[in-house]
């Protein structure tokens, strides 16, 4: 790690597995700082940008890793850098703007300036005045860089990551999720087709769990158990890397309508009938190759969405252990047809903080963390399809629940 | 502009907010005209001339599939909305067309809890008059709020 400190930790989660979790990872500042620490500072690459959006030199766009600041810009070399938001000198967080264009970067406090890879350019009177004060005679510039990220780019998405061993791209995402990542993530041109930006008043664990319960879809909402989106009989595959971090949850929708899947599910509404059609006029796509979701968790802060003709990311930034940002990038490809951008566009109004289906989420992940504050010596029970962990074909199992937090305790040593 | 044009946008106005704020969400649809445009999108995305937004409803039929969730599919905490809309500014209107628009702020109260600001931002409307009622054949609320308070379930 290049910023320890000491933490003073005290939880102890007695049981072994992972198929209990004790209430107080929801809620404990503690937990809340060592998994600053061990897990968005640690050896994992956070997603940060797309390239298209900082397609020109100069261009940036500001964002987050865990709780630190980091913009993320385009060189005179076209190399795509990560810098922390953060002054050398006196540690202004200098950069506001969620994304622009500068030839370089000027702290406003004392007019430090640093260039687009965040060496430090500029250090106004360095040299004092009138042969009075300045900086010593041993100040070196190259030694007060901004802090500078180990980047990769890979097929127009950018990660990045403050801690100096991170794995190669590829090796952290593991064969079988770096395969689910490049089947949208081709290489083909990206567009965006804007944002949606909401905060979510619970743990950013839970919405990994949320995406990695596969169980949930077919019960909790109800416009996927109706027309077959997302329910219990889907063609399923349910899977991670070795490491059992990252997930996907992978399903063909089918006809939708009443059977088994639906039998007992309060959710169906057998009359339930768009009066326009046009949210679920779908498309298949050639690149699908078969799945119409895939819901992919890279941890820790990112999941990528392919839900039928509406493609997202959505980035993931803790805010304190109760809070969530939940960044949307909704996406398209730049040879998408005008058809397809708005077919794209219409079935977004399913996911995002005003989505018909996304909204249940997003307040669930809100009533869950009420649930957990209200006592901490307890733990939520995570035991569909056994207790093991292992990748599965049907729906009603949370392995991935489990596979998340055994990674979880070991990188955290708890 | 005539005084006639003008009382009228404000009475639509306002009965959009009763509507609403009284949760008589059925009659919502009503306010629009068949093909009209209902979207909620952040004035990130509007002002970048970014065709995503929040929600984007393209005719009445939309709007009650929209009603029909809220209502019956939806899973929320319950919540109450109040609008506060400021006096509308007439851009123009030619040809029956009016275009208008207001400042809004939308404050939310949810059970257990103090009101906060939900939402807040401007409409951008073009209205009709249909069978001597006005309508909104357009209205797009742009808000500022750079982060949704979780979700919007109802209409703002």
């Amino acid at each position: 790690m290049n910023d320890p400190h000491p933490i003073n930790f005290i939880r102890e989660w007695r049981k072994p597995g992972s198929s209990r979790m004790p209430y107080w990872l929801y809620t404990d500042p503690e937990v809340y700082r060592r998994e600053q620490e061990l897990i968005f500072n640690g050896p994992h690459w956070n997603y940060v940008a797309l390239t298209v959006e900082i397609p020109n030199t100069g261009d940036y766009k500001r964002n987050w890793i865990g709780e630190r600041s980091v913009i993320v810009v385009r060189d005179e070399d076209g190399s795509v850098n990560v810098v922390e938001n953060r002054c050398a000198h006196r540690g202004t967080q200098f950069c506001q703007e969620h994304s622009g264009n500068r030839k370089d970067f000027i702290c406003p406090y004392h007019q430090w300036s640093y260039d687009l890879k965040g060496n430090l350019q500029g250090v106004p009177f360095m040299r004092g005045l009138k042969g009075k004060g300045g900086m010593p005679a041993d100040f070196k510039r190259e030694n007060h860089s901004l802090t500078k990220l180990r980047v990769t780019v890979h097929n127009g998405v950018i990660f990045a990551s403050f801690h100096p061993d991170v794995p190669d791209f590829k090796e952290f995402l593991g064969p079988t999720m770096f395969k689910y990542f490049e089947r949208v993530f081709d290489g083909r041109e990206l567009k965006v087709l804007g944002y949606n930006r909401q905060r979510v008043p619970g743990n950013w664990k839970l919405v990994h769990e949320n995406l990695k319960d596969c169980y949930h879809p077919g019960l909790l909402h109800t416009w996927f158990v109706n027309y077959g989106l997302w329910r219990a009989d889907n063609e399923a595959q349910n899977v991670m890397d070795d490491e059992h971090r990252h997930s996907a949850m992978v399903t063909v929708r089918n006809e939708g309508g009443k059977g088994e899947a639906t039998s007992g599910v309060s959710s169906y509404r057998e009359n339930m009938e768009l009066n326009d059609g046009r949210f679920l006029d779908v498309e298949t796509e050639p690149w699908w190759d078969g799945p119409t979701a895939v819901i992919q968790s890279i941890f820790p802060s990112v999941i990528m969405q392919q839900q039928i003709n509406s493609v997202a990311v959505r980035q993931v930034i803790p805010r304190g252990p109760r809070a969530f940002d939940y960044i949307w990038t909704h996406l398209g490809f730049a040879d998408d047809t005008p058809e397809m951008t708005q077919r794209r566009l219409r079935q977004a109004n399913l996911f995002g903080p005003a989505g018909f289906v996304s909204v249940d989420d997003s307040e669930i992940i809100g009533l869950v963390e009420e649930g957990a504050l209200q006592s901490n010596d307890a733990e939520t029970l995570c035991e569909l399809g056994g207790r093991d962990i292992a990748d599965t074909d049907t729906h009603i199992s949370e392995t991935l629940i489990r596979g998340m937090y055994q990674y979880y305790r070991k990188v955290m040593e708890i | 502009m005539d005084t006639n044009t003008r009382f009228a946008v404000q009475d639509l106005y306002s009965d959009y907010v009763r509507c609403v704020d009284d949760t008589k969400y059925e009659e919502w649809p009503d306010f629009f005209t068949d093909e009209c445009i209902y979207r909620i999108v952040s004035r990130e995305n509007y002002d970048a001339g970014l065709q995503m937004s929040a929600l984007a409803l393209e005719g009445k039929a939309m709007l009650k599939d929209r009603v029909y969730a809220m209502n019956e599919t939806m899973i929320h905490a319950p919540y109450l909305q109040r609008h506060v809309v400021g006096i509308p500014k007439i851009h123009s209107a030619d040809d029956g067309v009016i275009r208008a628009e207001a400042n809004y702020v939308v404050l939310r109260t949810k059970l257990d809890a103090f009101s906060e600001v939900f939402n807040t931002g401007r409409y951008l409307d073009t209205i009709v008059n249909e069978d001597g009622r006005l309508k909104f054949k357009e209205r797009i609320c742009v808000f500022d709020s750079e982060l949704v308070p979780n979700s919007i379930v109802y209409p703002i």
